[in-house]
């Protein structure tokens, strides 16, 4: 009767919480209205009953069978016994005696040898192989022959990346403790409203960009079997995509703003640059693809080759002028700023979780074909959905219908997605309580399902009314930028990086990283998801609207507090890239005369 | 023939053709055909002033938190009398120059106030000035940044009869020998503001709201015996950005109601007709808007009844029917 019990309350809360209770009969409520509760809960009783009978006529059959068959087991036994002779009976009944008379000696795993490793086993010698704080994780393994021109890339990517990461997120920081202390102090280059922007630009197209680009580079190559089409182009597109964010930047802080659109602050010869970084990337691996040793093209290839197309055309979309007159720029800005998150950032972080989440389980991926579905479903449902960031708008109606049935489509990518990663970490799990990698992605994984799935639902009307020009869009927004693509990228980096230059990052510090980013996440996102239902139930009941700005104000404080934190993390983080690659001095060994001649 | 798993091309080109495809047909041609839309007849055009307002709207990043759109759904009737439609841009989202675009005005987040009509909500010039000086010279409880860059101090002796002084308290400048002036930005900006008002309709209809049914009210007030909404609420919404929730107003600014002779009178008709038709006989305050569009006769009851028995106020209620009298006396019988 558990479930019957659970279900009732369950449903008197539903309707009770929900403002829209109708009070008159219409059909939008439909599922609130008694004669639908009570069928509901006389089904489940049916469906209940039903469960519980069939359960049990199941387990009566399970048990008659296993008794038929312990049954012909103990005659089977009774037979042997009375087949056997005396002399094998005593034999048997002689060697169980020896058996339970057995003890240990107590020197068993020791001798009066002295230690040695004559095959060069043991990593770690320790004196407390119980630590109580913290964990071992395993050693990363075998580093991996790579061109020193390509590490090079790699670590000038990622290292741009990260630099970007310590600024956006201490202006992110900082724009967030102005909710707190608004009069902090009054110049015109750091307030809100032109902060904002640079916050937002520079985690993305500083941060993101530059590290997915930078992992890539590695992920081409490998799965091709060759090298880079062109060490140069690489460059000159790190040059443009830093010269990019930094112009970008500087002149969103002097005012100089393409339009307020979200994602779309850089004015176009800004924009023009990180286009161009796009296009020589993305010739640069498709040339090497098309160069591949091997004839298939990995799943992770498809990914990120489309999705840097992609985004030249979401790009060009957005910037050319002739159809962004007056609503025209709306329908444009909801397309474009979905489809920057959903054309560049998910897609091409997908790409990379196809390869970096197999390689750090050492196993493949569990299914290719469900790659395969979710690539093309992402194509569709994803770009269509762009306009449910203007439900009730102006806009046409069609379009935004269109967008929320897309939006509940997009249930079919993500479970794909989710489904595939986690059956490949199936049969690993002792791999990830082991590993210091592995669990950034787990958390990745796990926010893919939750973020996106919920960002679908945040698409329905319903809760489009409550929540929307709330702060729970930006709950929602750091439970994806930051929960999916950002550990994801993390995981990305600390599984390729040791393997390259051969250094690892102090464990502990790795384990700082990700639970400071954990908590610091969860803490955010939960006091923005409270406060803005709070915020949007408020709107609802028609209070004046300061009431609203009051009572978020506990909210901002924890917000800012999940900030510090985040923050925090990401300079260990930039301390553990240090350690990964800074470059130690060779070591002045003495040299023997003996060997010096042999040299010579 | 279509072999994505071993011919790159095939892969690369369908994957570029079926995203160029859906974004034509989701994205460009919608907004290509939204941009055939005309302005309302009432709509006046923007004034050059207004056009530079816009423009310091958009690079100061006020779209982060104000929005400009009133959704078709009740819980927005707040923030003006219909909802938005696209012929309400038609001025202001244009192409700004060769190197911004037409702003993004409907916004995402409403952090602050949706400002579609603020121009009708609040069309004092002085009130936006020591505003936008800083927000918490008026509302005590705002988060919206200060923009002390938009004025300038100068030497009292300087000040000439062209320049726009602001008031500001001693609380937040406190040198008796300067004064703040507004710079040529903040007083575009402001014009700008006040040009954010909802045109009205031809013909007067009013398109719908989607109907969100209301919550019972859980206890009965005493305003609510006399069948009025709830006037406190009112009066934060509507009145006390200026003659703040204490009833203090500011000093150099706009006056106080606590102790106001004019709001104790047993006689109320000034009191009502002043809200109806706005105030400027007093020229050490502000000019006070007139009220009688935007407010009912039951909450013009209601928030004369909350001013009259609040913060040591102590007045006879008066009720809408009270209102109406006045109203219809103010009003010319043609209207």
């Amino acid at each position: 009767m558990k479930f019957k019990q659970l279900s009732l309350p369950l449903f008197i809360c539903l309707a009770s919480s929900t403002p829209l209770a109708a009070q008159s009969v219409t059909t939008d409520n439909w599922y609130m209205s008694p004669g639908i509760i009570g069928t509901f809960i006389l089904i489940t009783i049916v469906l209940f009953i039903a469960v519980i009978t069939l359960t049990a006529r199941l387990n009566d059959y399970v048990g008659k069978l296993k008794k038929r068959k312990q049954a012909r087991q103990r005659l089977a036994f009774a037979e042997e016994l009375i087949g056997l002779e005396a002399g094998e009976i005593d034999a048997i009944l002689q060697k169980r005696k020896a058996a339970l008379q057995y003890h240990l000696e107590g020197n068993e795993l020791g001798s009066d040898l002295d230690a040695e490793d004559s095959h060069g086993l043991i990593d770690k010698v320790t004196s407390e192989p119980e630590n109580p704080f913290f964990d071992e994780k395993k050693k990363t393994p075998i580093s991996l022959e790579t061109p020193w021109e390509l590490k090079k890339i790699i670590i000038y990517y990622l290292g741009a990346a990260v630099c970007w990461l310590l600024v956006g997120t201490l202006v992110g920081q900082y724009a967030g403790m102005k909710f707190v202390w608004p009069d902090m102090e009054h110049t015109s280059w750091l307030s809100f409203g032109r902060l904002r922007p640079v916050h937002t630009n520079t985690v993305f197209w500083g941060w993101a960009s530059m590290a997915m680009i930078g992992l890539a580079y590695f992920v081409i190559a490998r799965t091709s079997n060759t090298t880079i089409h062109s060490y140069k182009k690489a460059w000159i597109a790190w040059g443009l995509f830093n010269l990019s964010v930094l112009l970008g930047n500087i002149c969103l802080m002097a005012g100089i703003n393409n339009g307020g659109g979200e994602y779309r602050e850089f004015i176009w010869p800004v924009m023009l640059l990180f286009a161009a970084g796009l296009f020589i990337t993305f010739r640069n691996f498709y040339l090497t693809v098309a160069h591949r040793k091997i004839s298939e093209i990995y799943i992770s290839n498809w990914f990120i080759l489309a999705s840097l197309t992609w985004t030249i055309i979401l790009v060009l979309i957005a910037y050319l002028p002739f159809y962004q007159n007056g609503l025209g720029e709306t329908i444009i800005q909801g397309y474009y700023m979905h489809q920057g998150v959903g054309m560049w950032f998910m897609t091409f972080s997908l790409g990379l979780v196809y390869y970096y989440l197999p390689f750090s389980l050492n196993k493949p991926i569990y299914s290719y074909s469900l790659g395969v579905l979710a690539f093309w479903t992402q194509m569709l449902f994803y770009t269509l959905i762009g306009t449910h960031h203007f439900v009730f708008s102006p806009l046409p109606w069609w379009l935004q219908t269109v967008a929320i049935v897309f939006s509940a489509g997009m249930f079919i990518p993500v479970v794909t997605g989710t489904t595939n990663f986690l059956m490949t970490m199936k049969g690993s799990w002792n791999h990830i309580s082991k590993s210091y990698v592995l669990p950034f992605f787990l958390v990745g994984v796990i926010f893919y399902f939750v973020g996106s799935t919920q960002g679908s639902l945040q698409a329905f009307r319903f809760t489009n009314f409550v929540w929307h020009f709330t702060d729970f869009n930006v709950a929602h927004s750091h439970m994806t930028m930051y929960g999916i693509i950002t550990f994801i990228l993390w995981g990305c980096i600390y599984h390729i990086l040791p393997k390259l230059t051969d250094k690892e990052p102090p464990q502990i510090l790795v384990g700082a990283h990700f639970w400071m980013a954990f908590i610091g996440l969860f803490a955010y996102m939960v006091s923005l998801m409270a406060g803005g239902t709070l915020k949007g139930l408020s709107w609802i009941d028609g209070h004046p609207f300061i009431e609203s700005v009051i009572l978020m104000k506990p909210f901002w404080v924890w917000r800012a507090i999940g900030g510090s934190l985040m923050f925090v993390s990401h300079i260990i983080f930039a301390l553990n890239f240090y350690y990964m690659v800074k470059k130690e001095a060779p070591a002045e060994l003495p040299v023997s005369n003996h060997l010096k001649k042999i040299v010579a | 023939m279509f072999n994505f798993h071993k011919d790159h091309r095939t892969l690369i080109n369908t994957a570029l053709a079926g995203f160029l495809l859906l974004s034509l047909g989701i994205a460009v041609l919608p907004a290509y055909q939204m941009q055939d839309v005309e302005p309302l007849p009432s709509q006046p055009l923007l004034t050059e002033q207004q056009l530079k307002g816009l423009s310091i709207y958009i690079s100061e990043g006020c779209v982060a938190c104000h929005t400009q759109q009133v959704r078709s759904i009740e819980m927005d009737k707040m923030w003006g009398g219909r909802p938005s439609m696209p012929s309400d841009y038609y001025f202001s989202k244009q192409r700004m120059d060769i190197w911004r675009q037409s702003p993004s005005l409907l916004g995402s987040e409403r952090t602050g106030p949706d400002l579609t009509n603020i121009g009708k909500r609040q069309p004092a010039e002085q009130w936006h000035l020591l505003h936008l000086y800083n927000p918490r010279t008026v509302v005590s409880e705002s988060v919206m940044p200060a923009y002390p860059w938009l004025f300038e101090t100068k030497d009292a002796s300087e000040i000439s009869d062209n320049d726009v002084t602001v008031p500001v308290g001693k609380e937040f400048f406190n040198d008796a020998s300067q004064q703040i002036v507004a710079t040529e930005d903040a007083l575009a900006l402001i014009a700008y503001l006040q040009s954010l008002k909802q045109a009205e309709l031809p013909g007067g209809t009013t398109p719908a709201f989607i109907a969100s049914a209301k919550k019972a009210p859980a206890n009965a007030t005493a305003e609510q015996a006399l069948d009025l909404p709830d006037g406190a609420s009112l009066y934060t919404q509507t009145c006390a950005a200026c003659h703040q929730t204490t009833g203090k107003g500011l000093p150099g600014a706009f006056p106080p109601l606590s102790g106001s002779s004019i709001v104790n009178d047993a006689n109320y008709e000034l009191l009502v007709k002043i809200i109806l038709q706005g105030y400027d006989a007093r020229s050490e305050f502000g000019q006070m808007p007139a009220f009688a569009s935007q407010l009912t006769n039951e909450q013009i009851a209601a928030i004369a009844n909350h001013e009259r028995n609040s913060w040591g106020n102590s007045a006879a209620k008066i009720s809408a029917e009270d209102v109406k009298k006045i109203r219809e006396m103010v009003t010319p019988a043609n209207d």
